[in-house]
């Protein structure tokens, strides 16, 4: 018997099946599965309306083989603190709860919700399905899609700029939150498993690109997340306690060894109106959020 | 009064019925070039490819629904997506 070293670390047990709704190539997918290698069968899952709610399953069967509850657009972390205590009132805290929502639910509908549960500090993990719009109604904006970017919504492109949701998450002064991506499911799986050891609410925002929303062939999909990163405009770090860390690649890539923005962009059709003026705004979005990162590291250094 | 009937679901395969048939190109795997990295494993959404005792790949064409990314992110190209119409 051989096993590839990254398969034995991320395990072989799947506890999504195959044969779900999710369109060709969908990041969800992949998220959902490596989420669930981690998290393992003594979890929970709380979903609210989105595409993941689809992918769940139909008559012919459910797709997840674990317990799972969906949940009404607003009310995920709501329903996931309930049961967290409920859980802990029976003293089966070594059950994970684990909310997955999309940004609709997270950066917008839900943001009440996950505030609550964040401020009371529930026994919670909470990964924020970011595929940057609401996808499973028909792709419209959220405030999670970015600047410049074509939705149904915003048929010229976004003008607003994405919502900082992690420095919402962090007012909170949670014990952890980071961000992670499909295209490094290695980072993923250690972030989930560090997340899933410390108790109160710990949040993960992950990037993933979705073919039909963003424009792009189903072969793409972690082509463009990796891309993502490496352009830096996906910024892979986590807070534990508050203090930053950036975490590799992307923490190689202070001092600008990134690739361009437009090796990111110019491969999804939700760009591919931008041109010099909008492009340039963008790359001004992408070097605020690292000069910022500079500042709080500059900071933590002389602490 | 009679019994209740709830429709429930359980869970398995095919939520989305037999999505092999949603493929319009097909991957193929050919075994002499791979160097069993795993890759295409990680990566495939579904999951549709399963190791054998060696390690080496296979695709489940009963689920596959042809996306791709296990051929794009390849190192070794050893995967070729192939039309299912020719
Ligand atoms: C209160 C309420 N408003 C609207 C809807 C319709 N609705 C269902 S899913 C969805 C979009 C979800 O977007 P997101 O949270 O980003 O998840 P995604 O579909 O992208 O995975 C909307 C608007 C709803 N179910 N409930
Ligand atoms: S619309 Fe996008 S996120 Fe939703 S199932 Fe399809 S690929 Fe996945
Ligand atoms: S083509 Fe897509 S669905 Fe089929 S095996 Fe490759 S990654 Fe999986
Ligand atoms: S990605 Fe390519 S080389 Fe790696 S295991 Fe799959 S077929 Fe073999
Ligand atoms: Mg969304």
């Amino acid at each position: 018997m051989y096993r590839p070293k990254i398969v034995e670390n991320l395990g072989e047990d799947e506890w999504i099946y195959a044969g779900h709704p999710a369109c060709h190539g969908c990041g969800a997918a992949l998220g959902l599965r490596h989420l669930l290698k981690t998290i393992g069968k003594k979890s929970i899952l709380v979903v609210p309306a989105g595409c993941t709610s689809i992918i769940a399953g139909t008559m012919n069967a459910a797709t997840f083989n674990i317990p799972f509850i969906h949940t009404a657009f607003g009310a995920a972390a709501a329903v996931a603190s309930g049961v967290a205590e409920a859980l802990s009132k029976k003293g089966m805290d070594d059950i994970n709860v684990v909310v997955w929502a999309g940004d609709g639910g997270t950066y917008d509908i839900g943001l009440a919700s996950l505030s609550g549960a964040a401020e009371r500090g529930h026994n919670i993990l909470f990964v924020l399905d970011d595929n940057e719009a609401y996808m499973n109604t028909g792709i419209q904006r959220s405030g999670g899609t970015p600047r410049g970017a074509w939705t149904t919504t915003t048929i010229t492109g976004k003008k607003e700029e994405k919502k900082d949701i992690m420095k919402i998450v962090l007012s909170h002064h949670v014990p952890y939150a980071a961000t992670a991506s499909v295209a490094y499911p290695l980072d993923f799986n250690r972030k989930v498993k560090k997340a899933l050891g410390i108790k109160g609410f710990k949040f993960i925002h992950l990037m993933a690109p979705c073919p039909p929303g963003w424009r792009f062939e189903t072969h793409m999909t972690i082509e463009i997340a990796r891309r993502a990163v490496l352009s830096g405009a996906w910024i892979l770090m986590e807070y534990e306690n508050g203090r930053l860390r950036l975490n590799p690649p992307s923490s190689n890539m202070l001092d600008k060894r990134r690739i361009s923005l437009e090796e990111y962009l110019m491969m999804q059709g939700r760009f591919k109106h931008v041109k010099r003026e909008l492009l340039e705004e963008l790359k001004r979005d992408v070097e605020l959020r690292w000069s910022e990162i500079k500042e709080i590291l500059e900071k933590q250094g002389k602490q | 009064m009679g019994e209740v009937m709830y429709p429930v679901t359980e869970p398995g395969e095919g939520a989305a019925g037999k999505t092999g048939n949603w493929r319009w190109q097909k991957p193929i795997i050919i075994i002499d070039k791979c160097v069993k990295c795993g890759l295409c494993w990680v990566y495939c959404p579904e999951p549709a490819i399963y190791l054998d005792k060696m390690g080496y790949p296979h695709v489940n064409y009963e689920w596959c629904k042809g996306c791709g990314i296990c051929a794009h992110e390849c190192p070794s190209k050893a995967i070729e997506m192939v039309s299912e119409y020719e």
